[in-house]
């Protein structure tokens, strides 16, 4: 009763505060956002108002709910799929703007150019597509290999929710102009301070959910989900420091300048790439490839070696992308020699993976989840030895600023966490909704192929016109000036980028599939037997 | 002595030792005698628990 008038209080005080804070703004996306806050909270306040009990009713005692909490790990596989579509339908149509520049609308200016979509793109997929990937397989995961229920209640659909929002506020400010500048941290100063508070309470669920665990053990998939959230969190808070201009404004002002703000947004950015992209997915890869194939992990030895190796690893990596800068020779240096010592942790894990089919081979064959699994993990091995090379300081100077760097980070993405994303939905969708299998395993054949013609389109063309550019640009002739211009080497490409492009569509197309097969599953009558063993 | 060069000098020294040893302790630690029936166990965490025992809600 009384927590629910302090709710009104509050949920009032924040409406009265967002009307002021759009009132006052001082630009678009500020205001845009201030409204939405404001919508928001007024909604919640009503909602709080019609739930409450009535004043002097007597108070119901609700039985504590038993079981898993399963409703934020369902909301989170529709809301991986959703922004998964919107991420390629995004990536897709700026590869098409890249080809065919007429694609920059004039009636659309400034908010649907390159710049501004480009952004939205790399958010939507690696942050709301695979961050609600993360987000609720982890869930998943770390109750089943607990055998506990979510710690905290509905703190969990306030994650769920909380980031969410997040993400809304992010894609809304990039088109608006709000952005900080930062690769893969773009969002403005009061969008990171939402996502701070949302991501601690994550790891307060996460760790209260393992530190209440019947298991003596933690599994190895929940080391990596822990590093991942941990890692996320310093990287995070260290690399937005900033202050802003006005409290009513979006604009602000980075702490660090120069060079070490450069090493500091690196540092953050390939960790991101290690400990989001790499850690948290490993997650995944250690619970879903063995639950997929029905047998445990190959070796837990080897696990263990791998996730020490790569946590002690990768966080010094991150100076690679600053070869030939103002970065001193010897961090640079520093940040090559441990990318490529990285290539053996990152070897070590994928055979982890792939040797956990061990006397079940024959299951690539049949069972189409399990060949997006294997897939998934060739790929990651086929990333994780391509990037170490480009690190080495010769190689980079090829391949910087071309679209080699722009093929190998979509070989990761695509086929390493769009691959192991996609068979972890096909994994999740029939247990969370109680039903014996995907509606069509066809459909999930179809998808794989799609996805994986898709990347190779994809990164076939991107190796031939980054290692093409590269070439043209450092060109001399015999008086040692430069042969190509800039526009000669844009010429050059046009075909690849059409190649490019297409993939896209092919990957897109896969993931089009999915959502049906999804949509036909979840629809689907409950068949009797499903009903009597919730989540499998 | 200023900041810069301390936290360089402590970095490339103790602390890259410290870490080192930890990082050496890992594997020496994983490879324990005794090891392995713990490790076998613990790998197949994740085939016991698909339903909530009804014991829910101990620590």
């Amino acid at each position: 009763m009384n927590s629910d008038v302090l709710k009104l209080v509050a949920l009032g005080l924040l409406v009265l505060f967002a009307a002021i804070a759009a009132d006052w703004a001082r630009d678009v996306a500020y205001m845009v956002h201030a409204i939405m806050i404001m919508l928001i909270a007024a909604g919640l306040f009503v909602w709080t108002l019609r739930t409450m009990p009535a004043m002097g009713a007597p108070i119901e005692a609700r039985p504590a709910p038993t079981g898993y909490m399963d409703g934020p790990v369902r909301a989170g596989v529709i809301a991986t799929a959703f922004w998964g579509i919107a991420g390629f339908l995004v990536g897709t149509f700026i590869a098409f703007q890249l080809a065919f520049p007429g694609l920059n609308f004039d009636w659309g200016q400034p908010f649907t150019n390159f710049g501004r979509l480009r952004p939205l793109h790399t958010s939507a997929v690696i942050f709301a597509f695979g961050g609600n990937a993360l987000i609720a397989s982890s869930l998943y995961i770390v109750q089943r290999t607990s055998g506990a229920r979510l710690w905290g209640g509905n703190l969990a659909w306030f994650v769920f929710w909380g980031y969410n929002l997040f993400i809304v506020l992010a894609a809304t400010g990039y088109l608006l102009g709000a952005t900080q500048s930062k690769e893969y941290a773009e969002p403005e100063w009061y969008i990171d301070l939402w996502l701070t508070i949302v991501w601690v309470v994550y790891l307060a669920v996460f760790l209260g959910t393992v530190l209440k665990r019947r298991e003596k053990h933690i599994y190895v998939a929940n080391w990596f989900l822990l590093s991942f959230i941990v890692t996320v969190a310093m990287l995070h808070i260290v690399n937005n420091l900033a202050i802003p201009v006005s409290l009513f404004g979006s604009k602000s002002v980075q702490v660090f300048a120069g060079v070490q703000d450069a090493m500091v947004q690196w540092w953050y950015g390939h960790n991101a790439v290690g400990f989001f992209l790499t850690a948290g997915f490993l997650g995944m890869m250690y619970y879903f490839v063995p639950k997929q194939a029905e047998r445990p992990v190959y070796s837990y030895k080897l696990s263990i070696i791998h996730f020490w190796a790569l946590i002690f690893l990768y966080i010094w990596a991150g100076p690679h992308h600053l070869h030939y800068t103002a970065l001193p020779d010897w961090a640079s240096t520093l940040g090559m020699v441990f990318s490529v010592i990285l290539w053996m942790p990152s070897w070590g894990g994928m055979i982890n993976g792939l040797m956990t089919l061990q006397g079940a081979w024959d299951k690539i064959r049949t069972d189409p989840i399990i060949r997006m699994f294997v897939a998934s993990l060739a790929f990651y091995g086929m990333s994780t030895f391509e990037g170490p090379m480009m690190s080495i300081r010769a190689v980079n100077s090829l391949s910087h600023y071309t679209d080699w760097t722009i093929g190998h980070v979509h070989s990761g993405a695509l086929g390493w966490n769009g691959l192991i994303t996609f068979g972890a939905l096909y994994f999740l969708t029939p247990r969370l909704w109680g039903r014996k299998q995907m509606h069509s395993l066809a459909a999930i054949n179809l998808h794989f192929w799609l996805a994986t013609v898709g990347i190779v389109l994809y990164a076939a063309s991107m190796w031939v016109t980054g290692i093409m550019e590269g070439l043209m640009w450092r060109e001399v002739d015999a008086n040692g000036f430069l042969v190509n211009s800039f526009a000669d080497t844009v010429d050059a490409k046009f075909i690849m980028y059409i190649v490019r492009a297409l993939g896209g569509v092919l990957y897109l197309a896969g993931a089009g599939v999915m959502v049906w097969n999804m949509w036909m599953t979840i629809r689907a009558p409950r068949a009797a037997s499903a009903v009597a063993t919730p989540a499998e | 002595m200023e900041t810069y060069s301390f936290l360089r000098e402590l970095a490339d020294s103790w602390v890259l030792l410290a870490l080192t040893v930890f990082f050496l302790g890992v594997w020496v630690w994983a490879f324990r005698p005794g090891s392995r029936a713990l490790h076998d166990d613990a790998a197949h965490v994740p085939f016991r628990h698909d339903t909530p025992s009804d014991e829910e809600d101990a620590p």
